[in-house]
Order: C-alpha cells, then sequence, then structure tokens
C-alpha cells in the first residue's frame, strides 16, 4: 500500500499529459463553438425575398412544416467562401435533390441578385437579411453557415464555414444519418 | 513638439469600438448596456467583449443589447436571451449548473487536496522530529560522549 503512493506523482503527471495531448490533438478546434439551437425548433423569423429576383421570401413556417430535410444556407455577395462552396450546394440542390433555401445575410439586395444572377440560385426560398436580425435568431457568427433541418422543423446540424473538403464531409455524414433517422 | 505630443495622446487614447450613434440618451441604461457588453463574448474575435469588439456581429449584439434594454428587459434576461441563441460561450463568466459543476469546483477541489497533503507530511516531519531517544539509547550516547578522548 505504501509503495503504491510512491506512484501518486506519476499518475498526476500522466493524467495532465493526457489532457495536454487531448488539447493538442489535430483534431480538436477550441474555436469551433456548438450550436445551441441543436435539437431545437426552428427560431421566429420572417424575412422579405430579395428584391429584384423571383425567388419568396423565408420564414420559419415555411421551414416548420416543410416535411421534408431542408439545407438553411447563410450567404452574403461579400462573402467569399460562400462562392467556393456555391457549387457544392448547386450540386446538392440538382444532382441529390435535397432542398436548399437562402439566408441572404447584410446584403444589398442588388448585389445579392447580381451574384444570384452570376453563378446561379439554387435556392428554392430566400430570405433578405439586411440587418442581420434574423441571422442573431440563428445564432450565426458569420457567413457561410449552413444548418440542417429536420422535416418537423428541428435544427439537427449546424456547420459553420463553408462547406467544402472536411466541411463538406461533415455535413455530408450529418446529412445521410438525418436522412436515415426520417 | 505640443502639436507632436497632442497627436500622440490621441493615438495612445483606448480603441472604442462603441460608436457614438450606438450610445443611448439614458446614462443609467447605457451604463448597464456597457456593463452586459462588457461580460459578452464576440463570436466571431472570440477573446474579445463585445464591448470592444469592432466585428459586425459584435455592433449588432451591442445594438440589440441596448434594444432590448429601453424595451425594459433586466440584465439578467438580456443574458438569457443572448444565451438562447448562442449558449453559454457567450458569457465571460459561465452560470454554475451540473455541466460546468468540474470546471468551478476543481480549483477548489486541487487545493484542498494539495494543502491536505502538504499538511499531511509536515506532520508525519515533526512527528518524527520529536521523538525521543530510548532510555538505552540515551545510556549509549552518555557512554559514547564519555569515552572520547579530549
Amino acid at each position: 500500500m505504501k509503495r503504491l503512493v510512491f506512484f501518486l506523482p506519476l499518475a498526476i503527471a500522466a493524467i495532465i499529459g493526457g489532457f495536454a495531448i487531448w488539447g493538442l490533438s489535430g483534431d480538436r478546434d477550441p474555436s469551433r463553438i456548438p450550436s445551441v439551437l441543436i435539437s431545437q425548433p426552428v427560431p421566429a423569423f420572417d424575412l422579405p425575398p430579395v428584391a429584384g429576383i423571383d425567388t419568396p421570401g423565408l420564414s420559419q413556417a415555411d421551414l416548420k412544416g416543410a416535411g421534408e430535410i431542408v439545407l438553411v444556407n447563410a450567404f452574403a455577395s461579400w462573402c467569399g467562401p460562400c462562392r467556393a462552396e456555391h457549387p457544392i450546394l448547386t450540386r446538392m440542390a440538382e444532382g441529390q435533390g435535397i432542398k436548399v433555401v437562402g439566408l441572404n445575410y447584410k446584403d444589398k439586395p442588388a448585389d445579392a441578385a447580381a451574384w444570384l444572377d452570376e453563378l446561379g440560385n439554387p435556392y428554392v426560398r430566400i430570405g433578405s437579411d439586411e440587418t442581420g436580425r434574423a441571422g442573431i435568431e440563428w445564432g450565426l457568427s458569420g457567413v457561410p453557415e449552413t444548418f440542417i433541418v429536420g422535416a418537423d422543423g428541428t435544427i439537427l446540424y449546424r456547420e459553420a464555414g463553408p462547406v467544402v473538403g472536411d466541411g463538406l464531409k461533415r455535413l455530408q455524414r450529418a446529412l445521410d444519418a438525418a436522412k436515415s433517422a426520417e | 513638439m505640443k502639436r507632436l505630443l497632442l497627436l500622440f495622446c490621441i493615438l495612445c487614447a483606448p480603441a472604442f469600438a462603441v460608436e457614438p450613434d450606438e450610445i443611448l440618451r439614458d446614462p443609467a441604461l447605457e451604463e448597464r448596456a456597457r456593463q452586459i457588453s462588457a461580460q459578452v463574448r464576440c463570436v466571431v474575435c472570440q477573446n474579445e467583449p463585445i464591448d470592444s469588439s469592432n466585428a459586425g456581429v459584435a455592433r449588432d449584439l451591442r445594438l440589440l443589447i441596448r434594444e432590448r434594454l429601453v424595451a425594459g428587459d433586466t440584465d439578467q434576461q438580456v443574458y438569457e436571451y443572448l444565451v438562447a441563441r448562442y449558449g453559454d460561450f457567450v458569457l465571460f463568466k459561465p452560470p454554475f449548473k451540473p455541466s460546468t459543476y468540474a470546471l468551478w469546483i476543481a480549483p477548489f477541489l486541487i487545493l484542498f487536496v494539495g494543502a491536505g497533503g502538504v499538511v499531511y507530511a509536515l506532520s508525519r516531519r515533526t512527528r518524527r522530529a520529536t521523538t525521543t531517544l530510548s532510555a538505552e539509547e540515551e545510556a549509549r550516547i552518555a557512554q559514547l560522549l564519555k569515552d572520547e578522548p579530549r
């Protein structure tokens, strides 16, 4: 018994070392903050359409009774990474037949319309959030962010940042899980 | 020279992110808004309070806090509003609840265990020091001292 006490410092060092390894490991990104909205219903918001295009606006009601999985993508014409993920969202909408809706965050309608005109419009609905107030309801920290909303209007997943590379892998995995859970 | 000094003074002034158009007319409400925004983390530049952050979202949140205060919310309600959207993460001082027990209690626990260890070690040392010699040992020492050649 007394001998065991001598191993105590070693055990403590091992615990601290374990934490250090965990803290430095490549998979962990301390700046990634989990969204509190996961498994919560879609927040209350009601956004008008982007002026100058004929895609309808977006509100809470459109997502609550959708009856299918919807991707909600927050984007802006001034956002570079949004441009990078745009073809992937288009492919998901057209190739995989996923319903994608847009939240046009703090953007001028004319700029957004020109941007969609240039790159194409994969969105079934787009809400124009010029003040960024709906963005706060969604807990956005910036754009792009993509949410998976279940058929019953529950938020299932959030990907902060563009859905390219690892981000796309994570989103696809969450999307597959959501589909199989339906 | 004086002008240069003045310029330095201006340059050295702390950078305030709160813009004049955000400030409320009611100084009491403004003071509360400043106190709240000093406690709220900016979600973009994560180690800065929104009070001193220049990020767009930080400005929006500052305006939102002021709006809620003008509408008659208590400080607690404002915090709850923010936490409902951004999580406990936005608070620089995390709340005391089951998921944060380890965070709040661990330092005191470690201190307590450490202090206990120190007390234990010290008590052992003094006990050893005060152990008196047995009669036999005393006799032997006396014998040795007597035998010592002068």
